[in-house]
């Protein structure tokens, strides 16, 4: 099939939404970029790694295997503000009240249909400016079609984080979801995601920091072996703001997260993180790109991915400082624990720096357990799967670092450390 | 408690022979001394006690209490009571000191049929132990041995000894790099440890550690072989004519 028959045919599954005439317009745009460019083929250097194929099929999704723990969300335990999707869609009735001070959120698709909302501006702007580097039309055929999703404006600092989880119990489902997110001047707020969205999904979040705003965000992918999902997340950082965000992915066919990070405003701070536990057909790919544009800002990338039985992971970072940038501090970090010789860790760090006053490194290893270490362990009396396990947690703790709060740091290695001590059963 | 019969070992991957007939028998309640030059085969011959991968054995055994242990895991050897204090501790970034302690007591318990200790159970001991090897509540949070002085590390050795209190336990140069208040203080935890029913093998290159840890019995080793054994007196004698004299009059 050539190109573009496969954009044709994927194009042909979705109708557009009339909406206001700001969205509307907003989603020609994007149908029309990709009209222009079509999907990729696989062919091309952004893509170099990882096969795009299965997400631009009109076909529909492989048969998911669905995993019963979707009905014990990851962050249950945490007092927050709980917005619930099935499949892809928005469930409010199974959602709590949204009245929290500080917070505004609509369903993306009551949004778009008034003509004057804050979000116009921002829908499909934040992830339409970032098409010049790289092409990315699988977000823009997000941003044309995608009517599930949330408008989240953040005006102060919000007592509770704000968690959406996703539902996954129909085995053949697809999903496209878009969320626009603002973070008002001095505000701040906690988002966490979890869970399987759909067989097949494709996931967009344009996010917006303005000055002195920050936010944390945690995201848990759902553990169906069969699903695949691309998601992007969109954002520009302005004076003094904070952005942290950190994956965890365990399973999945194929997984594709992209961070593209635009660094606008001086003193801004930017750290992407992921751990990363991959095993048979997996194959996971994170694709980073972080432009520094302002100066005295930072930004950190740590990723850590543990491959077995023919796992593949996939790194591609880059750190782009444009002139003026100047005491940029740009820091990158991949590694990859191989489990056995049959798994893969293909890593393409990138710098390209165009101011002379900075600090920027960046490094990438690939290895197995020390053995070493896992002797003096089971020396110890600790049985070697047990021992293998701490050392493949130890590995991830870098990653997992990376988040802010204790107890959801916390969560998230009880949890890994019971997903390992399970397989050991099985 | 300890038999080790004509054992002969060799390196896995360049058949280098390291160990030519090594034989001891550590009986309960006593501790042995094996001293001699560097690269006679001493660590070699604790971790292949211990059951580190790497070696094959090509003749000989090894019992502990009357069992053989060569095809054993290095977990089943410790569940049995075998504990090796390493030469050269390893730093394991990422794993908790205290997580690593809990869970390597806990493992052995279980293999024993034993009951778990909880975490508060647990803590008590620790704390009780640490404080007698001065080991601060900081060093017990730091990841296992990563960051800690060359003396920290020997102590933390020992406070895992105390903590899973081994039958046959192995001190690989747990003098080395050590001052003499840290010796002091390392051979007070081994002495305290020693009972009737619990063996040392203390490796050494010097005599004075044995000077706090009296041995009944000390072994020259040189080439991988045991050349000479004899009473606490044979270790002064290496002290006072160095190695080369016995090496010479055992040729
Ligand atoms: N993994 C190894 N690879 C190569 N040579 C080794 C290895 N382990 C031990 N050896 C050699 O075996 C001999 C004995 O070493 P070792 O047991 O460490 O001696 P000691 O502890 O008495 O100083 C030395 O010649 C050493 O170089
Ligand atoms: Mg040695």
């Amino acid at each position: 099939m050539a190109k573009d028959d496969v954009t044709k045919y994927k194009i042909d599954c979705y109708t557009l939404p009339a909406e206001s005439n700001w969205a509307n317009q907003t989603r020609a745009d994007a149908l029309s970029w990709l009209n222009q460019n079509g999907l990729p083929n696989g062919r091309e250097e952004y893509w170099k790694y990882t096969n795009p194929l299965s997400f631009n099929s009109s076909k529909p999704p492989l048969k998911n295997e669905i995993d019963p723990s979707y009905k014990k969300p990851i962050f249950d335990n945490i007092d927050c503000v709980k917005l619930v999707f099935v499949d892809g869609v928005l469930d409010l009735e199974n959602s709590d009240d949204l009245t929290l001070t500080g917070l505004e959120i609509e369903p993306l698709a009551k949004a778009n249909k008034n003509e004057d909302h804050w979000s116009l501006g921002y829908f499909g702007n934040i992830e339409g400016s970032s098409q010049k580097v790289v092409k990315k039309t699988l977000a823009s055929l997000n941003t044309a079609f995608a009517v599930q999703g949330l408008t989240i404006k953040i005006t102060d600092k919000v007592s509770k984080p704000i968690s959406v989880v996703y539902y996954h119990t129909d085995q053949i489902s697809e999903a496209l979801i878009h969320h626009v997110i603002k973070i008002e001047k001095n505000a701040h707020a906690t988002l966490l995601e979890s869970g399987g969205i759909s067989s097949r999904s494709n996931c967009v979040m344009e996010l917006s920091l303005e000055e002195n705003a920050s936010l944390d965000h945690i995201r848990v992918q759902g553990r169906s072996h069969e699903r695949e999902s691309i998601t992007y997340i969109f954002s520009n950082l302005e004076v003094n703001s904070c952005l942290k965000s950190f994956t965890l992915t365990v399973n999945g066919r194929l997984t594709r997260n992209e961070y593209i990070v635009n660094i606008n405003g001086e003193n801004a701070k930017a750290h992407v993180g992921g751990a990363i536990v991959g095993d048979n057909g997996f194959s996971h790919d994170d694709t980073v790109f972080i432009t520094h544009s302002a100066p005295n800002c930072e930004s950190r990338q740590v990723f850590k991915k543990v491959l077995r039985n023919g796992a593949k992971g996939v790194f591609q970072g880059k750190i782009l400082v444009k002139e003026g940038a100047q005491k940029t501090d740009g820091y990158q970090i991949s590694q990859g624990l191989m489990l056995d010789e049959d798994s893969n860790f293909l890593a393409k760090p990138e710098l390209e720096i165009y101011a002379d006053d900075v600090i920027c490194s960046h490094g990438s290893t690939c290895g197995e357990i020390d053995p070493t270490a896992l002797f003096y362990l089971t020396s110890r009396g600790i049985p070697k799967p047990e021992a293998q396990d701490m050392l493949v947690l130890a590995f991830l703790n870098e990653a997992i670092d990376e988040i802010t709060s204790n107890e959801i740091k916390e969560i998230i290695s009880k949890r890994l450390l019971d997903w390992m001590l399970k397989r050991h059963k099985s | 408690m300890l038999i080790i019969n004509n054992l002969n070992v060799e390196l896995q991957e360049e058949n280098k022979k390291i160990l030519n007939g090594v034989n001891l028998e550590i009986k309960p309640g006593e501790v042995h001394a094996i001293m001699g030059p560097n690269g006679s085969g001493k660590s070699t011959l604790s971790y292949v006690l211990s059951g580190k991968d790497g070696y094959n054995v090509t003749e000989g055994t090894v019992s502990l209490d009357g069992e053989n242990i060569l095809n054993m895991e290095s977990y089943e050897r410790a569940a049995l009571g075998m504990f090796l204090a390493f030469q050269y501790p390893v730093e394991i970034p990422g794993v908790g000191n205290m997580t690593f302690l809990r869970t390597a007591l806990n493992s052995q318990r279980k293999a024993n049929g034993k009951e778990e200790l909880s975490a508060a159970e647990f803590l008590k001991v620790v704390r009780d132990k640490a404080k007698n090897l001065k080991i601060d509540a900081d060093m017990l949070k730091r990841p296992v041995n990563v960051g800690f002085s060359g003396g920290e590390k020997k102590r933390n050795e020992i406070l895992q000894m105390a903590m899973l209190e081994p039958k046959m336990c192995i001190l690989d140069e747990t003098d080395s790099g050590l001052d003499v208040d840290a010796m002091r203080l390392v051979a007070n935890g081994v002495n305290a440890l020693r009972s009737e029913s619990r063996s040392f093998l203390v490796i050494t290159h010097y005599q004075r550690l044995l000077d706090h840890i009296v041995p009944d019995f000390v072994h020259i080793m040189a080439e991988g072989r045991i050349i000479k054994s004899g009473n606490a007196d044979l270790a002064l004698e290496v002290e006072n004519n160095g190695y080369s004299q016995l090496l010479a009059e055992c040729a």
